[in-house]
């Protein structure tokens, strides 16, 4: 059986000495590997994570491993390279599509969100916030999306600052008050332009600690809801994401 | 089985080794045999002595038989450059180029979130010491140019830092000999995102 599909490079380990083992994020057959014959060498530049590529996968039956026939389309880590915060963004999409979505298992609007966001990183004044967008479409995506159009007490859409870390639902200011210290910050960006209200002048905008407070808020429903259930664990490129994020955020700048 | 289970211990090992399969591990073992003295015995005292003396240099991590290494202990080396390196074999690569004058220090491995390697299994802990020595100057970064490569440099950047010397790292782009043609997008941007002046 065989079929070909475009696909997101999220991974390549070497397996013996002329083979690897590529993970790729398809179109249509989701997160799936297989084995690359030839010098992994070889095909070193177009199997860089983030790398779109042409893959045929063929094996003799379903559950097999399979063989991927590679063919390049789009190679991103190139002009990637250099940038360190980029390049963080990069490998820590990469690491937590990988950790997050069950083998085999379709999620086109994932792949076209990674397709995007991949794309995005080249854009260095829109990345960070469209990062923290992917991570919560990925958490719908997984079925477990949060709720940030009204407020859960009082079902209003303005003024919204937080969200409750156990049922994932945005909190209005005023609601949140007394509790603040146990709720997650709702990041102005995702508060949104229509959500703006009289004591909440920020919403919409994008600020270095917002995107921290995004990391923060997605991540928390990630650890407890997607990677714990399953012994799995933050992924240490992530860490670093937001280290350096962090980092940037304390001179002021989100990007380099 | 075709032969004494010595021998197929040897072919079994030796096929283990890079660039081997059964096969040619099976030719090799058979050459080794015919050539008892003027090969197996020299070869097989040779790999004794190597196990016995071979040992990690306790300051760049480099492979040799003295610690510190013939690079660390050599008078007529740089000592105010250091050249960062994954592996061993890639020391030996810039050695094999012979325009490295200044030491080494071999990280053993990358970053890598997969295989579950981090900081704490790269010996970064002493680059960033030796960095801080004053008769360093400067500190090559000569990772692979690859995402995990790249990653493991810019980590190692933000390490030293606080260390008085220049960070550079290697260029990245068209290889010698290379044709336009023939290079993938991501090389070729990179290499036109290096680009200087001519």
């Amino acid at each position: 059986m065989d079929w070909t599909d475009d696909a997101i490079v999220l991974s390549l380990r070497r397996h013996g000495e002329s083979a690897a083992i590529a993970e790729l994020l398809t179109r249509e057959h989701g997160r799936h590997m297989g084995l690359v014959r030839g010098s992994s060498r070889r095909h070193g530049a177009t199997l860089q994570p983030g790398s779109t590529v042409r893959a045929t996968w063929r094996a003799r039956l379903e559950d097999h491993l399979g063989t991927w026939t590679i063919e390049p389309a789009k190679s991103r880590a190139g002009i990637l390279l250099g940038e360190a915060a980029a390049l963080a963004g990069l490998t820590s999409a990469c690491a937590v599509t990988s950790l997050s979505l069950p083998e085999r298992e379709n999620h086109r609007p994932l792949y076209d969100a990674l397709e995007v966001l991949a794309d995005a990183f080249e854009a260095v004044e829109v990345w960070p916030a469209l990062y923290v967008r992917w991570e919560l479409g990925l958490l719908a995506e997984l079925g477990f999306g949060l709720e940030l159009e009204a407020c859960a007490v009082t079902g209003v859409s303005q003024d919204l600052t937080h969200v409750s870390p156990r049922t994932g639902r945005a909190v209005c200011q005023a609601e949140a008050a007394p509790y603040k210290g146990r709720l997650l910050a709702l990041p102005g960006f995702l508060r949104g332009q229509a959500a703006r209200g009289p004591t909440d002048e920020r919403a919409g905008d994008m600020n270095p600690h917002d995107v921290l407070d995004g990391l923060v808020l997605t991540g928390h429903f990630l650890e407890t809801r997607v990677w714990r259930p399953h012994g799995k664990v933050e992924p240490e490129a992530r860490q670093r994401l937001a280290r350096r994020l962090e980092k940037l955020a304390q001179t002021g700048r989100i990007i380099e | 089985m075709a032969s004494g289970t010595e021998i197929e211990q040897l072919i079994n090992l030796l096929a283990k080794l890079p660039g081997l399969g059964p096969r040619s591990a099976r030719r090799a073992a058979l050459q080794l045999i015919k050539k008892k003295e003027a090969l197996l015995l020299p070869l097989a005292d040779a790999m004794a002595e190597a196990a016995e003396k071979v040992i990690s240099c306790s300051i760049c991590g480099n492979v040799d038989t003295v610690d510190p290494c013939a690079i660390c202990a050599s008078p007529r080396r740089d000592k105010s450059i250091i050249c960062v390196v994954e592996e061993v074999g890639d020391l030996w690569a810039l050695e094999r180029s012979g325009v490295m004058g200044g030491l080494y220090h071999v990280l053993g491995g990358t970053l890598s979130a997969l295989d579950g390697i981090g900081p704490d299994d790269l010996n970064v802990a002493g680059l960033v010491l030796r960095s801080e020595a004053r008769q360093v100057k400067e500190v090559i970064l000569a990772m692979n140019a690859t995402v995990d490569g790249q990653t493991t440099a810019h980590y190692i950047t933000d390490r030293v830092e606080h260390a008085e010397v220049k960070v550079t790292r290697l260029a990245h782009g068209v290889p010698v000999g290379g044709e336009l043609d023939y290079l993938d997008d991501g090389t070729l941007a990179a290499a036109l995102k290096a680009r200087r002046e001519f």
